[in-house]
């Protein structure tokens, strides 16, 4: 196993042990090298407008953030955990409801204390639900 | 001259009017978050669970749930604010809650696993937009762990 499947096998089971995650049914659809896609599926639970059925802008706002974290932590000079500093949504549209909500998140820049990471949120559809900018803690650097 | 409402009468019409506008959102329900009202003060809290644990190490919360209390907490203060007249004239049926346009969260220090309180202060509402400022803390009151201000779209619809 070379070293960037050891950093994806780990950032699995970084999302798998935290418990948030799971209360949403997060899952890793892929991840490598600062690079991370996460999903989770339509739960009526997870409902912000009963009239239209559409989900919470705070389960978008949970999965943006966790497919950022998730990025960090896969990035080849990132060699911890991460804590998120700030993070700015941007809501576009409501999610169909009904439909998966998946995150796609690049971690762009790593720098000796902070990582910059942007993610987009998207149904099953090709327009974006959301879109984010965050800053998260960098745990250690690889030189 | 017009003798003024008994106390209970007040207090049944706005309690009603909070858990009308509040108790109809299931994520609000799977978060645990519930809403303490002094007049037309509104205070958040979001009850320490399991499930909303970030990093089961520290532990911490996790910073989408603490996003989404926050979020939670401008969102009902806006329409709760919105709709206040509206109540007090005894005025019932649905209410759209605010859509948030964008929402920008600064964590200040780990959320630690025990309950959050949060209050949000609606800083301008004018008739399509709203800003909304939210403070939310643990053990004291002064220290902060998160706040976040968020613009929303102003509900569109009468009660």
């Amino acid at each position: 196993m070379n070293d960037m499947d050891k950093k994806a096998k780990v950032a699995r089971q970084f999302i798998a042990a935290i418990p948030h995650s799971r209360a949403l049914e997060m899952r890793v659809d892929t991840v490598h090298a600062g690079r991370a896609e996460l999903s989770l599926p339509y739960n009526e639970r997870f409902v912000g407008d009963p009239e239209s059925g559409v989900l919470h802008g705070g389960v978008v706002t949970a999965l943006l953030d966790t497919a950022m974290g998730t990025a960090v932590v896969s990035h080849p000079q990132s060699m911890g955990g991460t804590a998120t500093i700030d993070l700015r949504i941007d809501y576009m549209r409501s999610a169909t409801k009904g439909q998966r909500l998946r995150a796609e998140a690049e971690c762009y820049r790593v720098t000796r204390s902070v990582a910059f990471v942007r993610a987009t949120a998207y149904d099953e559809g090709d327009e974006p639900v959301a879109a984010a900018a965050g800053a998260f803690t960098v745990e250690g650097v690889k030189p | 001259m017009k003798q003024p409402e008994p106390v209970q009468v007040i207090k049944k019409r706005r309690d009603a009017a909070l858990a009308d506008l509040v108790g109809g959102i299931p994520y609000i329900g799977f978060l645990g978050v519930t809403f303490e009202r002094r007049g037309d003060e509104l205070t958040a809290t979001l009850p320490y669970g399991e499930h909303l644990v970030g990093n089961p190490i520290l532990p911490a919360l996790h910073g989408g749930a603490v996003g989404a209390f926050l979020e939670i907490a401008a969102q009902v203060e806006l329409g709760w604010q919105t709709y206040w007249p509206q109540f007090e004239a005894g005025a019932t049926g649905p209410k759209l809650i605010p859509k948030t346009i964008d929402f920008t969260v600064d964590y200040l220090r780990s959320g630690l696993p025990r309950d959050a309180y949060a209050r949000a202060v609606v800083n301008r509402s004018g008739r399509r937009f709203a800003s909304v400022h939210v403070e939310a803390w643990q053990d004291n009151r002064t220290k902060l762990f998160a706040q976040a201000t968020g613009h929303f779209l102003m509900p569109q619809i009468e009660v």
